[in-house]
């Protein structure tokens, strides 16, 4: 066994193992929780790091273990999963430290950290999932450990919430789970390959194919929110904020959008779907949501419920990079998932720092916020523009590839249209909670305690959004270096088409 | 060598007799007896996994006279389970019965009811079994009703009666097998059956009455009030051994000994019933009031899914693909069996520690019995078949062979009834963490709780990471035909 075969067990280990200890921490032992925390965080961000560095030297890494005939537990790194794993642990990290800061004397903490660590776990392990089955198993471990973070507050709305998603997300796994057994029965293990697995594969019923691919892309459309399976969402944003914050960037709604990438790309390969017609519902799909959960998001006052209409219309773009053939596509679809995730995760921790230090949870209540919480508001500000595609924030990139895939592959007329749509929509209920936050005064009636001082933010609420914020302007301005998302995209997109 | 065939059998029934001889000293003697029955499967297990089949003629009388014991891959697996969840639920016993009074009465019926079903997975004739599935019977009835509560005597009493009938049903099959081929010994038996009246109608009875003791629905009105209030020890191994050991003598029977002469319609009959217990005992298990009550409904449910493999085995082809299946089948079952005594121990400490197991009012349980909610979550985790369990592995397996068979019947039935699981434990769970007052801090201490956290971790964890060993171990050459990794 080389050190190859055991590191993407370790990096999952690394989460899992601290995670477990602290269930069994006493609520009082707030420092040693906060240190295995970080420890745990920090060792997997350096294992991540050799990951990187074996990928790029097209190492094999490898962990496999026989879990019954004919079925393995795999953890395989290829160029899409350290994209991901990459993400949710550098997100991890960040959102830990927040979390911290946010939980500073709430009650329960040692189980909402033990949690938060089992959904990372859960989100690396289906990262670096090698095969259907993995990631099957990993995604609804997901379920599990998110289904307590949604409950955590334990009020009746709270619970409510928890118990659709709970219903949503079962129900979703268990379609995926029929998909992939039956596909697993046609067509035998489904071992990601780039490219695609079942294109080569003869006599195979393209009936039964289109079938199961209905099934798996409904179990993970259920994740990614995809119209009309979105229906969870808004309801789990009761929420504590990191755990939204995890929530929309990292962990479910990007591991069902992750989901459709690999069986788009990794299972039925690209090509082959869009020979079997399969990838024209997807786009209509997609395009629809994108559209729908913009409009919803405008008539949304509750600032985190217009946050989740946007995540809504947002991780959509995933699913339409994936649904439309030509490397570019790809690229813009496949960096989507980077850049929503570091600029939705800044909008996330910004809104729960106006509801933790100021109390406001609502968009007509954020009158001169800015003055107020400078950090906090520039850091939004820069998500906000991200997500409205303005350059030289990384959502820019995104849509750019976006439209020019749709270009090259001749479906301009309607997804432009969509992009642009899309855009419009984002400005429109975006830009005016800047214009309250910067331009207009604290509204008096409101009669909050000193409202018109600037307020002191805790450093371990303030930094993690300002570092976010920071990391998606780069990847925007420096979109060509070397290493950046856009980069190791074009490297996924490469290997994609090669074939 | 064989010789340690008798050890599983006759540990348990000496260390009874001793226990009540020495009343005083019946705990000692009964964990000691668990140990030592454990150890002794366990190297029984390691035999045959090394040497194949055992078979011993006690007293040198040839099978057919004498008392033959037969271990081979599936008795022996069935065995080491059962030492297991007894251990445990014996350890977990020793907090349940306090007065000095319950004990004694407790150990020595324990330690039969454990030599019975030993000897029930080790016979090798029908006589035999027929005197370990009665002798199994009466002493599951006798600590079902060692309460002593009104409910508790009722339900035994109804338990006794039923019980009564399917093992008379079972004994008419046994004569009329005598009558119609002269023997008794399953292994001659297999040879000699053909599909004519007689074994048909033997078949028949004997199935009968198996289907009643293993309550398969429409038969298993009597089991919800009968390890509902049984002591909360007794419970768990209610539903998780007694009702397999007929279930195991009903798998032995079908694939077997009667092998020629089960039809495929008789087949799918057991699946569809079990398809009704699967829905009928979810959705009762959904609607109850009591954690216990919905425990033993989720027991209806879980052998339903058993009931399943019927007609996918018989219409499966021999080969790598059946013995998965067999392997699926008999995980599922461990599954069951651990994560099962785990749920009523589980349940056990809550009833205790609050006065009460009414779900609603388990509100503030997370709180004051932190490890026993956990081990709920766990067990719950392996009752809706949801990763890292073993029944997840057995489900996969379950759709894999309904979809590769055509039986498309099934794939609803699995999945509603998986969700339907799921409702179940996530309604304790949503109760057992809301802030409330229902269930108040006390101190528990570590024989209570963690005997029923060691079962679930078994259900969960063991037997999703581990359970590669025994499929190799129960259904040989399918590894090896198999299709690649």
């Amino acid at each position: 066994m080389s050190f190859n075969s055991w590191l993407p067990l370790l990096i999952v280990m690394s989460s899992l193992v601290p995670g477990l200890v602290i269930f069994l921490l006493r609520e009082e032992s707030h420092a040693l929780r906060t240190l295995l925390n970080l420890f745990g965080a920090i060792i997997k961000l350096l294992l991540v790091g050799l990951l990187i560095w074996g990928v790029y030297h097209a190492e094999v890494i490898e962990t496999r273990w026989t879990l019954a005939p004919g079925l393995d537990l795999v953890l395989h790194a290829d160029a899409l999963s350290v994209l991901f794993v990459t993400l949710s642990t550098l997100l991890w990290l960040l959102t830990t430290i927040y979390a911290i800061g946010y939980l500073e004397n709430a009650p329960h903490r040692s189980r909402f950290f033990g949690f938060f660590s089992l959904c990372v776990t859960a989100t690396v392990g289906l990262a670096l999932a090698g095969n259907l089955f993995t990631f099957v198993i990993f995604y609804e471990m997901l379920t599990l450990a998110t289904y307590p973070l949604v409950a955590h507050k334990g009020s009746p709305e709270a619970l409510r919430g928890a118990r659709i998603y709970l219903a949503y997300t079962l129900s979703g796994g268990i379609l995926l789970l029929i998909g992939t057994i039956w596909l697993r029965n046609i067509a035998g293990p489904l071992d990601f390959a780039q490219g695609g697995i079942l294109g080569s594969i003869e006599g195979l019923d393209p009936v039964v194919l289109g079938i199961i691919f209905l099934l798996l892309i409904t179990g993970l459309g259920v994740k990614a929110a995809l119209f009309p399976l979105h229906g969870w969402l808004p309801q789990a944003m009761v929420a504590p904020a990191p755990v939204s914050a995890l929530l929309h960037a990292v962990a479910v709604v990007k591991a069902g959008a992750f989901g459709i990438v690999r069986v788009v790309y990794d299972v039925y390969g690209i090509e082959f779907a869009a020979s079997l017609g399969l990838l024209t519902p997807l786009a209509v799909a997609a395009g629809f949501t994108i559209v729908y959960g913009s409009l919803r998001a405008l008539s949304q006052d509750h600032l985190k419920k217009r946050l989740a209409w946007s995540t809504v219309s947002q991780v959509s773009y995933i699913a339409l990079g994936a649904a439309i053939l030509g490397p570019l596509a790809t690229i813009g679809g496949v960096v989507h998932l980077v850049h929503q995730g570091l600029m939705k995760i800044t909008l996330f921790f910004a809104a729960g720092n106006y509801a933790e230090t100021l109390g406001i949870h609502k968009v007509s209540e954020m009158n001169g916020v800015g003055r107020r919480m400078p950090g906090t508001t520039l850091a939004f500000t820069i998500g906000a523009l991200g997500m409205i595609g303005l350059p030289p924030v990384a959502g820019f990139i995104s849509k750019w590839y976006l439209g020019l895939g749709a270009v090259e592959a001749g479906i301009a007329a309607w997804i432009l249209p969509v992009l642009i749509a899309s855009s419009l929509l984002n400005a429109a209920y975006f830009l005016p909670i800047l214009y309250r936050a910067w331009f207009l005064r604290a509204d008096d009636s409101l009669a909050l305690a000193g409202h018109r001082e600037r307020t002191v933010t805790p450093p371990a609420l303030l930094w993690p959004p300002l570092i976010t914020a920071s990391l998606a302007l780069a990847a925007g301005l420096f979109a060509a270096a070397p290493y950046s998302p856009l980069e190791w995209a074009q490297l996924i997109a490469e290997r994609e088409y090669r074939q | 060598m064989n010789n340690l065939l008798t050890l599983p059998v006759m540990i348990p029934l000496g260390f009874s007799l001793l226990a009540l001889l020495w009343p005083r000293r019946a705990t000692p003697v009964g964990i000691l007896a668990l140990l030592a029955t454990l150890l002794a499967s366990a190297w029984l297990t390691w035999r045959v996994s090394g040497n194949g089949p055992m078979l011993l003629a006690l007293g040198g009388w040839e099978p057919g006279l004498g008392i033959a014991l037969y271990a081979d891959a599936l008795s022996s697996t069935l065995l080491l389970m059962s030492s297991v969840v007894a251990l445990a639920a014996g350890i977990y016993s020793t907090g349940y019965f306090r007065a000095p009074g319950d004990r004694a009465r407790f150990w020595p019926l324990w330690l039969l009811m454990m030599t019975a079903l030993h000897a029930l997975f080790l016979s090798g004739d029908l006589f035999n079994l027929y005197v370990t599935l009665e002798l199994l019977g009466l002493s599951a009835v006798a600590l079902a009703a060692l309460g002593g509560k009104r409910k508790a005597v009722e339900a035994a009493l109804r338990y006794l009666i039923l019980g009564l009938l399917g093992s008379l049903l079972f004994l008419a099959g046994v004569t009329l097998t005598y009558a119609g081929y002269g023997t008794l010994d399953l292994m001659k038996l297999r040879d000699l059956l053909a599909p004519e009246p007689v074994a048909w109608i033997a078949l028949a009875l004997m199935i009968s009455g198996l289907l009643l003791k293993t309550a398969l629905f429409p038969l298993h009105f009597w089991l919800p009030p009968a390890h509902a209030n049984a002591p909360a020890p007794v419970s768990a191994v209610l539903s998780a051994l007694v009702v397999k050991a007929a279930f195991y003598l009903l798998l032995r029977f079908w694939l077997e000994i009667f092998e020629d002469v089960v039809t495929a319609f008789a087949a799918w009959l057991l699946g569809i019933l079990g398809a009704m217990a699967v829905l009928w005992g979810s959705w009762r298990a959904l609607r109850a009031v009591r954690l216990k009550l919905l425990a033993a409904y989720s027991t209806v449910a879980q052998l339903g899914y058993l009931f399943l493999f019927f007609p996918l085995l018989a219409a499966l082809p021999a080969g790598a693909a059946r013995d998965t299946a067999l392997g699926a089948l008999i995980l599922m079952a461990l599954t069951h069996a651990f994560a099962k005594s785990a749920l009523f121990l589980a349940t056990g400490v809550i009833q205790q520690k609050a006065g009460h197991d009414r779900i609603e009012d388990l509100g503030g349980a997370a709180r004051a019995l932190p490890v026993t909610v956990f081990t709920l979550a766990l067990a719950g985790v392996a009752l809706i078949g949801l990763p890292p369990s073993g029944a997840f592995l057995a489900k996969w397996q379950l759709f894999s062979a309904a979809i590769a068979t055509g039986q498309w019947l099934w794939v609803p039935v699995i999945a509603t009834g998986s969700l339907l699981a799921a409702a179940y434990v996530f309604r304790i769970l949503g109760y057992a963490f809301a802030p409330a007052e229902g269930v108040t801090y006390r101190i528990a201490d570590g024989r209570e709780e963690l005997p029923a956290l060691i079962l679930a971790i078994l259900a969960t964890l063991l037997l999703g990471f581990g359970s590669v060993q025994l499929w190799e171990f129960v259904t040989p050459g399918a590894l090896a035909a198999g299709e690649a990794p």
